[in-house]
């Protein structure tokens, strides 16, 4: 299934791109087995999320957790601690 | 939804009267304007970046005045935030709360204040003489939006 993948702030910097689209396996079907498999790429990917503390994640725009699920078509997106205002 | 992202600056008296639109049952406006200041974490910072997720950012801030209007009695809301190059004295975000009176009017300025701290995608990259940094996110922040936590999401 296909997916988007969007980073932001430090991440996106440390990542060196802005989004990604993958193509995922049907078992990774929630927001932590994609976190887990990306850092499982190792290189940048790995160092950008350990250098990163307490990466959050959305979901179609929406605020999300370890366990939300995803699904083909999903806009996925990882970043920091959100720090506007 | 009265919720924008500009990168341009905004009039504070123009927006205000603008969003009233001369509606008598408005008793009280609450407000807030965040700005640029030219210190942090006891450095000097000559200028900011603002970086957001389009698209995320104008829903979570529309959720948050939602929110804001489901759990006070007020007529409405208004958030303006800047995004892109910023400098101190700058404006960054605006807060506006019409009602019939200003108790809820404070609380519900100070919620979506709260709420969009901790929940709008937003990211400030600060430019220091030691070079750029991004700026972390506060714990004192996620302190003032658990305040606002309801009993029943504990």
């Amino acid at each position: 299934m296909n997916v988007r993948i969007l980073y932001f702030g430090r991440l996106r910097e440390e990542m060196g791109i802005a989004g990604e689209m993958l193509d995922l396996p049907p078992e990774v079907g929630d927001v932590a087995s994609l976190r887990a498999r990306l850092i499982a790429r190792g290189g940048v990917s790995a160092s950008a999320f350990a250098t990163t503390k307490a990466v959050r994640f959305s979901v179609n725009q929406d605020l999300a957790r370890n366990d939300t699920p995803i699904k083909a078509g999903d806009e996925i997106a990882f970043f920091p601690p959100v720090s506007g205002g | 939804m009265p919720v924008r992202v500009q990168q341009g600056d905004f009039d504070v008296g123009a927006e205000i009267a603008a969003f009233r639109r001369a509606d008598p049952k408005i008793g009280a406006i609450a407000s807030f304007i965040g700005l640029v200041r030219d210190r942090n974490e006891g450095d000097a910072v000559a200028g900011m970046t603002l970086e957001h997720y389009p698209g995320m950012t104008e829903k979570a801030l529309a959720g948050i005045v939602a929110e804001a209007k489901g759990r006070w009695d007020i007529i409405d809301a208004l958030v303006i935030h800047r995004v892109g190059e910023l400098k101190p004295l700058d404006q960054i975000v605006l807060v506006v709360v019409t009602g019939a009176h200003r108790g809820a009017a404070f609380a519900a300025c100070e919620f979506i204040m709260d709420y969009l701290k901790t929940r709008a995608p937003l990211w400030k990259k600060e430019q220091t003489a030691e070079g750029a940094r991004w700026v972390e996110a506060r714990s004192s922040d996620d302190e003032a939006a658990e305040r606002w936590s309801e009993p029943s999401a504990k």
